[in-house]
């Protein structure tokens, strides 16, 4: 008996090595502690990074002299997402450290190069990135500071991130100096679209709205006169533009983003089940992202103040939120509740074209149900035709969001702009997430970035 | 070119070292005596082929002679121990002995490659240690009294540890070593002997509950001063071996049973007691989140494993000295990135053969003091492997414990030879016991033949 004991522990115990080496190994090595990788370089030449259509977005020329330069051709248009390779590794240059230095070549062109002591070339990694949308996203956020993240909804692939402002990863080595200056205090190395925390503003009562929607099944008799403003205790909230909505009901309240109402909501809210509803939306936890990322936080707790409760329900207050956070909530409602784990990579490739791994698309879980998902669709779908994001409509196709001005400071005039939603036409539809530092409001500056983002998606499906 | 033979020596080294675990395998299996002999000679001159590929790879790498003449020193001592034990012992246990030859030439090997200053050292003291345990077979069968002097094992055991705990040296947050002159020596390491020697010595007398109460007290005496010293992995061994013994001795679940809740109850308390354990046990649970710190040293690990993969690196092609304290308690993992996976995995199965050698030695021999000890020392061993491959590979939480045979250590490689020896001296018992069985068989048979012959002439008279 003891020795099956044993023999059975020991039968685990290589059972958990296999699933190591044959599960694990990948993510393991991959890790930018792991200074192993840099041996590899030695033998191998690294691998291209290419857009999804092929493109090269990043490559190795190898000099007369043997030197190695990388380079990338559309400089800092993919700054953030390509990475950079020259001073540690960020983006995609990290995330796929290993496959780009790893060569599957024809096992006997791999010995010919050793006996000649050359390197081998690396497996080249094509990701899921679609040039026209990039550069699209690219160009429309202009000289703003911001960010953009575009995801197909039912895979969950990522088709753009743009985070400004940028920097030219061909002169990261030279420029390092001036790059983390002081002067340059703006962070450009930092992904805004996955790692900067904003205020969600408006773009967050599609939170609320589900919150509302689950903790009173009767929502739809909502009614509300809106007089542009409300004030409990001693703190007063205003609907942007000092409008005055009028009668409103829930949809109405929704599309045209008014403050009063969701603040009154806001009130009426048990703050433990909205947490516990935001929870569920990937607020406070760890989110299904293979590149570096801040966590969103939501921070409302039973017993907060009335001014806490109203602001917390029209995106002020204390919560924070990426936009890759928000688009990946945006790409739920968008495939019927069902959230899809974003990623980069489509597949690898040896140099010469052969296919070495695919990459499929993997469910991260329902955050709703599919009936949630589609109220809160047609309530989008209002914005776009009766409220805020009317910029969106007649484009020949349906378009479902929601638009935000997120004040960040008490200088009222200030205000971050938000837009965040999904063509809604039933087929490999995708989600837009656009985030303007600074700027103004969301339907002024957010959803025109959005508009060309659509259209230039538009144009290409046909 | 170099490069070249160091790609297609990783395949080599594969193809070899599983030869070789088949073979391991096949010697459970009942075959004629011929046939068994070319096994083992099979055995040797993959060791031996494994053994020259692994220097001949080194030296092209770092052209440097000294690896040569140490390669020649080594092929000495190790022939000379596989064909001397056969002068002296015909009847020797062949799978251990390949076994052990065959693991002490592969931490020549990786040794060598981290540190070759170590590498010498280890060789020396293992060289003495071999020549020594030559006569380890022949104490055990000619001194009976070894088996009647149980206190004397358990007190100067625990002596030995207690005195650790008070002058002992401390090294990575554990009381591990006492100094002697320039020597550093692990006492644990050889009272796991004489603890087994003392718990067989009691079980084999007695397993009347008042005994098996006395005996279980003085056992969890030195699991305890072990705790005291921080020596986890120790502490964890004795508890593990001890219980096993216990079971088969008193034949009795609920003492098992029981003894697991205990080690179980202790193993809690243990958690909240001491931050170590804590540490420990978070280091294993999310490694990477404290990577800078306590997590450092598993993650180095992970990384040479992970990065060796199924082929490994190659020798001297990956960073194994980046783990901390790699010579001693990360061994497999060194292994494992330039050897591979696959021979990794082999390297696990020739030790999980070994131990079910032990435990077969152990079942067959009918004294009980015998098997006890047999049984006893095969579960530290076993136990030992599982311990530190599985805290390498975190399957379980590292709890710092050498891979025996291969580890660098003095006192490591001394206690482990000599345990090899004390079984092959068992063995030998056992060989010799049914020898006589054997004999005495013969010699009833042909009594009774004789008789037979008589009454038969007897009838044959009488009928005329």
């Amino acid at each position: 008996m003891i020795t099956y004991l044993f023999t059975g522990l020991f039968a685990l115990l290589i059972g958990y090595f296999v699933y190591f080496n044959a599960v694990l190994r990948p993510e393991v090595i991959n890790n930018p502690y792991n200074s192993r990788q840099e041996n590899f370089a030695k033998r191998v030449v690294r691998g291209k990074i290419l857009a999804s259509d092929g493109t090269v977005l990043a490559e190795t020329k190898t000099a007369e002299d043997g030197t190695e330069i990388r380079s990338y051709p559309y400089g800092n248009v993919y700054a953030h997402v390509t990475g950079y390779s020259t001073r540690g590794r960020t983006g995609i240059e990290s995330l796929a450290n290993f496959e780009l230095l790893t060569s599957n070549a024809f096992f006997g062109e791999q010995i010919a190069n050793e006996l000649k002591e050359e390197k081998n070339i690396g497996d080249n990694v094509v990701t899921t990135l679609d040039t026209k949308l990039q550069e699209t996203a690219y160009n429309a956020l202009g000289n703003h500071k911001g960010a953009v993240v575009v995801l197909e909804a039912e895979t969950g692939r990522v088709l753009a991130m743009v985070s400004k402002p940028d920097f030219d990863p061909n002169r990261v080595n030279e420029d390092w100096e001036s790059l983390n200056g002081e002067e340059n205090s703006d962070g450009v190395f930092y992904n805004r679209a996955m790692q900067g925390q904003y205020p969600p503003g408006s773009t967050f009562k599609v939170v609320t709205l589900l919150d509302y929607m689950r903790e009173n099944p009767g929502y739809e008799d909502f009614h509300f006169q809106c007089s542009g403003s409300m004030t409990e205790g001693n703190y007063t909230i205003r609907c942007y533009g000092k409008n005055a909505h009028g009668n409103e009901d829930l949809k109405k309240a929704f599309a045209k983003s008014c403050n009063t109402a969701f603040s009154s909501i806001g009130l009426s809210l048990d703050e433990d089940v909205f947490k516990t509803n935001c929870e569920s939306l990937l607020f406070n936890s760890e989110l299904p992202l293979d590149l570096p990322y801040s966590k969103s936080a939501f921070s409302l707790k039973g017993g907060a103040a009335p001014a806490e409760q109203m602001m917390t329900a029209i995106g002020q207050g204390e919560t924070l939120v990426s936009p890759m956070h928000m688009a990946m909530i945006m790409s739920a409602v968008a495939n019927d509740g069902i959230l899809m784990k974003p990623y980069f990579l489509e597949r690898v490739e040896t140099y010469s074209g052969d296919l070495v791994k695919n990459f499929r698309p993997s469910v991260y879980g329902s955050l709703m149900t599919e009936a949630e998902a589609e109220i809160l669709t047609e309530y989008m779908r209002a914005v776009v035709t009766e409220g805020t994001g009317s910029k969106l409509d007649n484009m020949g196709f349906f378009v479902a969001g929601k638009t935000g001005t997120a004040e960040y400071s008490s200088d009222k005039s200030k205000s971050h702009a938000w837009f965040a939603g999904f063509s809604d036409t039933g087929e490999s539809d995708i989600v837009v997430c656009v985030l303007v530092e600074e700027a103004g409001s969301g339907s002024e500056y957010a959803v025109p970035v959005a508009r060309e983002i659509f259209n230039a998606w538009n144009m290409e499906r046909e | 070119m170099t490069n070249l033979i160091v790609e297609l020596s990783k395949f080599a080294f594969i193809i070899l070292i599983a030869l070789y675990t088949l073979l391991s395998f096949s010697a459970f299996k009942k075959k004629s005596p011929g046939e068994v002999n070319y096994v083992w000679k099979l055995q040797n001159l993959l060791m031996f082929f494994i053994h020259l590929l692994a220097y001949v790879v080194m030296y092209l790498q770092k052209e440097e002679i000294k690896l040569l003449i140490f390669y020649l020193f080594q092929l000495f001592l190790l022939q000379a121990v596989v064909v001397m034990t056969q002068v002296i012992y015909p009847q020797i246990n062949r799978l251990v002995l390949n076994n052990m030859c065959l693991l002490l030439a592969i931490g020549f090997i990786m040794l060598t490659r981290l540190s070759y200053d170590r590498a010498v050292r280890q060789f020396q003291i293992a060289a003495a240690a071999l020549i020594l345990a030559m006569v380890i077979p022949v104490l055990i069968r000619k001194c009976g009294f070894l088996t009647k002097i149980p206190w004397v094992y358990g007190i100067a055991g625990l002596i030995l540890l207690a005195a650790v705990v008070v002058f002992g040296e401390s090294s990575n947050g554990a009381r591990l070593s006492l100094k002697i002159g320039s020597f550093a020596l692990q006492p644990s390491e050889f009272v796991k002997i004489t603890f087994v020697f003392f718990a067989a010595a009691r079980l084999s007398k007695s397993t009347a509950f008042k005994d098996v109460v006395l005996t279980t007290v003085m056992a969890a005496l030195h699991v305890l001063v072990l705790v005291l010293s921080r020596d986890l992995g120790g502490a964890l061994l004795f508890f593990v071996a001890y219980l096993v013994m216990l079971y088969v001795a008193a034949k009795k679940p609920l003492y098992f049973i029981s003894g697991l809740g205990a080690g179980c109850a202790a193993a809690y308390a243990g958690y909240h007691l001491f931050s170590h354990v804590r540490v420990r046990v978070m280091a294993w649970s999310d490694p990477f989140q404290y990577i800078d710190n306590e997590g450092y040293q598993i993650t180095q690990s992970l990384f040479a494993i992970g990065t060796g993969g199924w082929l490994g690196t190659g020798l001297y092609q990956g960073e194994p000295n980046k783990i901390p304290v790699v010579v001693e308690d990360f061994m497999f993992s060194a292994i494992a990135e330039e050897f591979g996976g696959a021979f990794a995995i082999c390297l696990i199965l020739i030790c999980v053969s070994c131990f079910m050698m032990f435990i077969n030695i152990a079942m067959q021999i009918k004294n009980d003091f015998y098997k006890y000890t047999a049984l006893g020392l095969g579960t530290l061993y076993g136990f030992q492997v599982f311990l530190t491959i599985g805290g390498a590979v975190k399957f379980i939480p590292s709890t710092g414990v050498t891979l025996p045979l291969i580890s660098s250590g003095g006192s490591s490689i001394v206690a482990t030879i000599a345990m090899f020896a004390i079984i092959q001296g068992m063995y030998l018992l056992k060989e010799d016991e049914e020898l006589r069985i054997e004999k005495e068989r013969k010699r009833n048979a042909r009594a009774k033949a004789k008789k037979a012959r008589a009454a038969k002439a007897e009838k044959t008279k009488e009928r005329s």
